[in-house]
């Protein structure tokens, strides 16, 4: 597909949130880390794009960035575009970004146990979110605080509780109520459950979807869970070293996997149905983002690397409308043919 | 589905609600020795308050008397009487307003300056911390004592001017101990989601990091409230104190001195109230930092 349609096709499409070319830094004293490179994304309204990559990709910094709260020093950016409802964030002052946060863009932290303050009580925590956002005085605020708590499966009156009078799963609740208590339009959900157990986990994924339904909120949920991908999310996009390697629908990304690296990332899970079958987890780990490769950056523990890929950065094929990946194993000929490991 | 098995297991746990001080309450009341320290910090507060109405100021407490002058402990003088022939009990007892109400007040005036100080510097970082703590380093590098030595003599010696002087040589340890509590909390996650939740940094200073820091500030204050008593005492007895002939623990120390061999008793009991004083404050602010930690609930 040419580039052309391409816009005509973003322009049509009704985004929450947008990122183009976004380039991060953190600038330490041991050498200038690179922890997106420019990265892309897209979330339409009502949709849910799931984030998946290793540990150290850039997963959260992208979604800090959506926040504009990348810590500063180190983390500069230095180039590209963050939009919101095609507001350029990056242009704003502090005082808009800080009526943004919590309104319009809400994020869920990965961790419930350190993620609420332990010397207020839970009712306070969401109250503040409401006072900062609306009109109506503490009273309110604190009325809507138990209001939301109800929604999330806690009575009400809990709420004036502390966070270490709460188990896990329910900090993640009050983490979640806290999260939507001013039905943001994007929800940014870091790691949501990777702090809970599996039942829990259940839970808290039907009530997110739940929730999700009912205020048609956008999300976009970082994980490296392909489960919860599979679960939860409309699109994914698969980020590698700070930057998207492929991206399509549910069904372009778990049926018709053509990256390497998302090929290996479904290798790595274990197999139920064949306990025989042997793991085969990615060797090697993550290059070092202050030392990335010049060529395409998973090259050095690609299984089909090839000499091209240690020079060359490869360039977005489209398989479809929605699919499309960054390999050199394909071109516009051969995209539609199959996965790397039939090949 | 989900929502209701989880409001059912809530059920189940029935947890009293009870207020946050209560709590407080219960838990020092479990500790024996802060216990023993808030007794006797309340003793010392009551005798503060109610020596200046009970006592006679002009006949009892500063009246000299020589024909009853260095008198031993007896029923008439529990603790003896002095080299002017005045009762030691009596002094001792009015001395307590004086230490505790400009040992008070001085924390207050330094904490609150040390707060704004410190809590700026942990939480900003960078230049402004830069700033606020070179200039409380300068600060910190002259001897408290030899700083308020000069402050008094060049002001004059008074109870305002103690206090003035007292305050500016506390208020960089109270800097220090705020920006060190401030910094370990600035961090915090629960930092990050108030600053995503569109909060101010004025919000946040008071609402997420301050309360999170108190333990230490609280350990910090009730120490500078028996440091500044110390300190008093310290001046009052190389005579920039409390100027006479108002009862003062350090002055009757110095006055107390030249009789050591003779009349031992005459330092005894100031020295034992400074000690009991400042242990007992010392034994609270322990108690009231377990107390106070939500993590140790």
């Amino acid at each position: 597909m040419s580039e052309e349609v391409k816009k005509e096709n973003t322009n049509a499409k009704d985004l929450t949130a947008e990122i183009k070319d976004l380039v991060v830094e953190f600038r330490t004293d041991y050498g200038i880390v690179q922890a997106l490179n420019s990265m892309e994304l897209e979330i339409e309204r009502g949709k849910t794009l799931g984030l998946v990559g290793e540990t150290g990709a850039g997963k959260t910094t992208t979604g800090l960035s959506l926040l504009r709260l990348i810590p500063d020093p180190p983390g500069v950016i230095v180039k590209g575009s963050i939009k919101l409802d095609g507001k350029d964030i990056l242009s704003m002052s502090d005082k808009e970004m800080q009526d943004i946060r919590g309104k319009a863009v809400a994020m869920i932290f990965q961790d419930p146990m350190t993620s609420l303050d332990p010397v207020m009580t839970v009712e306070n925590q969401i109250a503040e979110v409401i006072k900062l956002h609306e009109e109506g005085g503490m009273e309110h605020a604190l009325t809507r605080a138990r209001e939301m708590l109800e929604l999330v499966g806690i009575p009400g009156s809990r709420g004036s509780e502390y966070p270490h009078q709460f188990s896990g799963g329910m900090k993640q609740r009050v983490v979640i109520a806290m999260a939507l208590a001013c039905n943001p339009e994007l929800l940014i959900a870091d790691e949501p459950t990777t702090a809970l157990d599996v039942t829990i986990q259940a839970q808290v994924l039907e009530m997110m979807k739940g929730l999700r339904e009912k205020y048609n909120t956008s999300m976009l949920m970082i994980t490296h869970d392909l489960g919860i991908v599979a679960e939860i999310c409309d699109k994914v996009s698969v980020i590698y070293a700070g930057h998207v390697i492929e991206h399509g629908t549910l069904v372009d990304i778990f049926k018709n996997t053509r990256h390497p690296y998302t090929e290996g990332l479904f290798n790595s899970l274990p197999n139920l149905e064949n306990r025989t079958a042997e793991l085969k987890p990615i060797k090697g780990l993550m290059p070092d983002p202050s030392n990335l490769p010049k060529g395409c950056a998973f090259c050095p523990r690609c299984d089909y690397a090839m000499e091209i890929c240690k020079t060359e950065k490869p360039k977005r094929v489209y398989r479809n409308d929605t699919h499309y990946v960054e390999c050199h194993l394909y071109n516009e000929d051969n995209i539609q043919e199959g996965k790397v490991s039939i090949r | 589905m989900s929502n209701t098995a989880a409001v059912h297991e809530n059920e189940q746990i029935s947890i009293k609600k009870k207020s946050q001080i209560v709590d407080v309450w219960k838990r020092l009341c479990r500790n024996k020795t802060a216990v023993l320290g808030l007794i006797i910090v309340a003793i010392l507060v009551l005798i503060a308050i109610f020596a200046p109405i009970v006592l006679d100021y002009e006949n009892q407490v500063i009246k000299t008397d020589y024909g009853n002058a260095l008198k031993a402990p007896c029923a008439a003088h529990p603790f003896g009487t002095d080299e002017m022939g005045r009762d030691i009990l009596v002094r001792v007892l009015y001395a307590t307003s004086t230490s505790l109400s400009i040992g008070v007040v001085t924390v207050i005036v330094s904490l609150t300056v040390g707060l704004i100080l410190g809590s700026a510097a942990g939480y900003f970082g960078g230049k402004v911390d830069m700033i606020i703590m070179r200039i409380m380093d300068i600060f910190l590098a002259i001897p408290g004592i030899l700083l308020a030595i000069c402050i008094v003599a060049s002001l004059g010696n008074s109870i305002i001017n103690l206090v003035i002087a007292q305050a500016v040589s506390a208020v960089p340890t109270f800097a220090r101990v705020v920006r060190g509590a401030v910094m370990t909390v600035r961090d915090a996650e629960y930092v990050e989601a108030a600053r995503a939740i569109g909060a101010k940094d004025s919000t946040i200073i008071f609402h997420d990091v301050l309360p999170n820091s108190l333990a230490p500030i609280i350990v910090q204050t009730t120490l500078q409230v028996a440091s500044v008593i110390l300190s008093i005492a310290g001046l009052s007895f190389i005579g920039l104190g409390i100027p006479a002939p108002r009862p003062e623990w350090g002055a009757m120390l110095s006055a107390s001195r030249a009789y050591i061999r003779d009349y031992s008793y005459m330092c005894l009991f100031p020295g034992a109230a400074i000690m009991i004083t400042i242990l007992s404050l010392n034994l609270l602010g322990d108690g009231l930092r377990d107390a106070l930690d939500p993590r140790l609930r």
